[in-house]
C-alpha cells in the first residue's frame, strides 16, 4: 500500500511539476504582454531564459541539498563548482573545438573529482569550520581563474561564439514548443539550453529521489543526526562524506556548464562566485532542506522573486533614479528574514507540517 | 641591511592589516562565544556605525566624541538586532539563523547606501597621521593607535568575561542556556549583551580602520569580513585570544608572500585559506579554540 501512495506521490509531483512550469510560463508571458504594452521593453522577451536560470540553480541547489540538507554539511563554497562546470565546458568548446553536449558530463566528473579532492579534507572539520573552508573557495576560486584562465584579453572571461552554443542539427527534428506570444519567436538557441536544462533537471530529480530513499541516503541522514551511532552500526562515516561533497560538486558542475548555454560565457567575478554561493544555499533553504523538490522550488521562488524585485526598480527608478535601484538587495534581505520566521522548515517543510496537521494524524511517519 | 630593513617594512605593514583583520575577527568571536551565532553582518554591522560616525562628523562633532557616541548607539543598535531580528529564530537550526544573518547582511548593506549615499566618503580621522622612522622602518600612527586600541579592548573584555558578575552569567549562557535559566540568569538580556558588546567593538574597530583605506564606501568592509573570519577560524572561534594572534599571522603571511613569493602574484588570498586548511587539518578547533569531547 505504501508502495502504492509513493508512486502515486511521485507521479503526482511529477505533474504537478510539469504543470506549475507551464503555468507560471503562461501567466507570466501573459503580463509579458501587459507590460510590454506599458513599456515597449524588447529585454522581456528572454523570459525563457529566466525559466533556464531558474532550472539549472534548482539543479544545483538539489545537488547541494544533499550535502547540506540530507548530510549536514554546510557549505559556502558551492558557487566555485559551478563556476568550474562553467569554465570546464566554456574551454573545451573554446579552446578544443569541441560540440556543447559531450562537455556536459566531463564537466559533471571534473566536478566530482574536485568535490572528492575538498572532501577529504573536509572530513577533518564540522559544521562552522567547514562553513568556512568552503567560503575560502569561494573566495579563491575566482583568483586561481584570473591566474590561470587565459579569456579574452588576458582576463579570466571566456566569451562563446554564437556558432559554438547552437543547438545540433538534431534538435530540428523536433516540434517547436514555445512560441512566445510577444513575438511568436522564441531564438532556437534559447529553445535548446531551456529543454535540455528540463533533461537535465528531470534527471537530476530522480537521482535525487533514488538516493533519498536509498541505503545510501539513510546513511547520510544517520551520520547528520549522530555520527558517533551511524559509525557504530557500521557505516562508513568519511565514504558517505566524501561521496555527498562528490555528489553534490557534481551536480553544481551540470548546472555551470548549463549556465554556459545561457550567459554565453564563463566568468568568475568574486562577488558574484560568494553570491552565487548564498543565493544556491537560500534556494536549498527556502525551498525546504532534505525534501526532494525543496531546492527546486527554492531556486525558482529565489530567481524570480529577484527578478520581479529588479523590476520593480525600473518602475520607481523614474521617480528617484539613484535610491531606488539600492533597495533591491534589502528588500530580499527581508524577505529572506521574514521567510525565516514564517518557514523555518521552508516551503516543502511547511506545506508538510500543513497537511500533516489537516489529515490529522498526529503520529504521521517524518518522511526522510 | 637593506633587505633586512625591507623585511622589517613588509613586517611592519602586515602587522597594521593584522590588527585590522583582528580587530573585527574580535567582533565575530565575541558573539560566538557569547551566542553561539557565526554573524555574517558582522561587517555591515560595523558599516552602518561608521557611515554613523562619518556623519556625526561631519555634523561637526569632534572626531573621537563621534566615535564614543556611535560606539554607545551601535551598543544599543546591537542589542535590539539580537532583540528583533535573531530571536525569534534563536531556536532554528544553524543553517537557518546562518540564512537570517545572511539576510541581514543585505540588508544592511543596500540600507546604508540608501541613506548615505553611494560616493566615497572621506573619513576623518581621530588623531594626526603622522610616522616616525625607527631604525629605517617605517611606523604609523594608524598601527600604533590600533594596536593601542585593540590591546586595551582585549583587556576590557578579559576583565568584563572574567571577572564580572556579568561574564559569568554571559559565559554560563554560552555553555549552557538552560541551566544558566534555572539559576537565574536573564538569558535573553545576556544574549542582547553579547551582540551590543560585539557590534560596539565592530563600531570602533570600523571607526578606526575606514580612515586607514581608500574611503568610506559600502564594500569597505567586506574584504577586512573574509579575512577576519580567515583570523578568527585560524585563531579557534571561541578564543578572543586566536582571533588576534590569528588577525596577526593573517596579515603577516599575506603582506610577506605578496612581497617576496613572485609566483602567487594575484592569487595571494590562497595564503590566508591555505593556512586555514592546514591549521584545521591538524587541530580541527583552531590555533586556541577548546576542542569539544562528544558523549555517546
Amino acid at each position: 500500500m505504501t508502495q502504492v501512495k509513493r508512486v502515486a506521490g511521485w507521479i503526482l509531483g511529477f505533474v504537478g511539476f510539469a504543470a506549475a512550469l507551464l503555468l507560471t510560463w503562461r501567466v507570466f508571458t501573459q503580463s509579458l504582454d501587459l507590460f510590454d504594452g506599458l513599456f515597449n521593453d524588447p529585454s522581456k522577451a528572454s523570459t525563457i531564459d529566466l525559466f533556464t536560470e531558474a532550472l539549472y540553480i534548482g539543479i544545483a541547489a538539489m545537488g547541494l541539498n544533499i550535502l547540506t540538507g540530507y548530510n549536514g554539511q554546510v557549505s559556502i563554497g558551492h558557487g566555485a563548482f559551478f563556476g568550474v562546470g562553467a569554465y570546464a565546458s566554456a574551454i573545451l568548446m573554446f579552446d578544443h573545438g569541441w560540440a556543447y553536449l559531450p562537455t556536459l558530463p566531463i564537466a559533471g566528473l571534473i566536478c566530482l573529482v574536485v568535490g572528492i579532492l575538498v572532501g577529504i579534507p573536509a572530513l577533518r572539520v564540522k559544521g562552522l569550520y567547514l562553513a568556512l573552508v568552503t567560503l575560502g573557495l569561494a573566495v579563491v576560486f575566482p583568483d586561481l581563474t584570473k591566474r590561470f584562465v587565459d579569456g579574452t584579453g588576458g582576463t579570466n572571461l571566456i566569451s562563446l561564439k554564437t556558432e559554438q552554443i547552437s543547438p545540433p542539427y538534431w534538435y530540428d527534428w523536433f516540434p517547436d514548443f514555445i512560441a512566445d506570444p510577444l513575438t511568436d519567436y522564441v531564438g532556437s538557441r534559447d529553445q535548446w539550453a531551456f529543454w535540455l536544462t528540463v533533461a537535465v533537471a528531470v534527471a537530476t530529480i530522480v537521482t535525487v529521489w533514488f538516493i533519498s530513499r536509498s541505503r545510501f541516503g539513510r546513511a547520510l541522514i544517520a551520520v547528520r543526526d549522530h555520527e558517533s551511532a551511524a559509525v557504530t552500526v557500521g557505516v562508513n562515516n568519511a565514504r558517505v562524506k566524501v561521496s555527498a561533497f562528490a555528489i553534490s560538486a557534481f551536480f553544481a558542475g551540470l548546472a555551470g556548464s548549463l549556465s554556459v548555454l545561457v550567459s554565453r560565457l564563463a566568468n568568475a567575478g568574486k562577488v558574484e562566485t560568494f553570491q552565487l554561493s548564498i543565493l544556491l544555499l537560500v534556494a536549498v533553504v527556502v525551498g525546504g532542506t532534505a525534501t526532494v523538490w525543496g531546492p527546486m522550488l527554492g531556486a525558482f521562488v529565489v530567481v524570480f522573486a529577484q527578478d520581479y524585485i529588479d523590476e520593480q526598480d525600473t518602475l520607481t527608478d523614474l521617480l528617484d533614479p539613484p535610491r531606488a535601484k539600492l533597495m533591491s538587495p534589502a528588500l530580499f534581505g527581508i524577505a529572506l528574514i521574514i521567510l525565516m520566521y514564517v518557514l523555518p522548515d521552508g516551503i516543502v517543510g511547511g506545506a508538510r507540517r500543513g497537511l500533516r496537521s489537516l489529515s490529522r494524524r498526529r503520529a504521521a511517519p517524518i518522511d526522510a | 641591511m637593506d633587505q633586512l630593513e625591507q623585511f622589517l617594512q613588509h613586517l611592519m605593514n602586515g602587522i597594521e592589516a593584522g590588527v585590522i583583520y583582528a580587530s573585527l575577527a574580535l567582533a565575530l568571536v565575541l558573539i560566538f562565544k557569547t551566542t553561539g551565532i557565526l554573524n555574517f553582518a558582522q561587517g555591515e554591522m560595523a558599516l552602518v556605525s561608521t557611515y554613523f560616525t562619518w556623519k556625526l562628523a561631519e555634523w561637526g562633532l569632534p572626531v573621537w566624541i563621534a566615535i564614543l557616541v556611535s560606539v554607545g548607539v551601535s551598543f544599543v543598535g546591537g542589542a535590539l538586532i539580537e532583540r528583533v531580528v535573531i530571536r525569534p529564530v534563536e531556536k532554528s537550526s544553524a543553517l537557518v539563523i546562518v540564512i537570517v544573518t545572511i539576510g541581514l547582511f543585505l540588508a544592511l548593506n543596500s540600507l546604508a547606501q540608501v541613506v548615505f549615499g553611494t560616493d566615497a566618503h572621506l573619513m576623518p580621522r581621530a588623531y594626526p597621521n603622522e610616522s616616525w622612522d625607527v631604525f629605517g622602518v617605517n611606523v604609523e600612527a594608524d598601527t600604533l593607535v590600533l594596536v593601542a586600541v585593540l590591546a586595551a579592548e582585549c583587556a576590557l573584555l578579559w576583565y568584563i568575561l572574567q571577572r564580572t558578575k556579568v561574564g559569568l552569567a554571559l559565559r554560563g549562557v554560552a555553555s549552557n542556556p538552560d541551566s544558566s535559566r534555572l539559576v537565574g540568569v536573564p538569558v535573553g538580556t545576556m544574549l542582547m549583551f553579547g551582540w551590543g558588546l560585539s557590534a560596539a567593538i565592530g563600531a570602533l574597530a570600523g571607526s578606526l580602520v575606514v580612515p586607514t583605506t581608500a574611503g568610506l564606501t559600502a564594500g569597505s568592509m567586506q574584504s577586512i569580513l573574509v579575512f577576519a573570519f580567515a583570523a578568527a577560524a585560524l585563531g579557534g572561534f571561541d578564543s578572543p585570544l586566536g582571533a588576534v594572534v590569528g588577525g596577526l599571522i593573517v596579515g603577516v603571511a599575506n603582506s610577506l608572500t605578496t612581497a617576496y613569493v613572485d609566483w602567487l602574484n594575484d592569487i595571494e588570498i590562497i595564503v590566508p585559506f591555505g593556512l586555514i586548511l592546514l591549521v584545521l587539518l591538524f587541530k580541527p578547533a583552531g590555533l586556541f579554540g577548546k576542542v569539544h569531547v562528544e558523549r555517546v
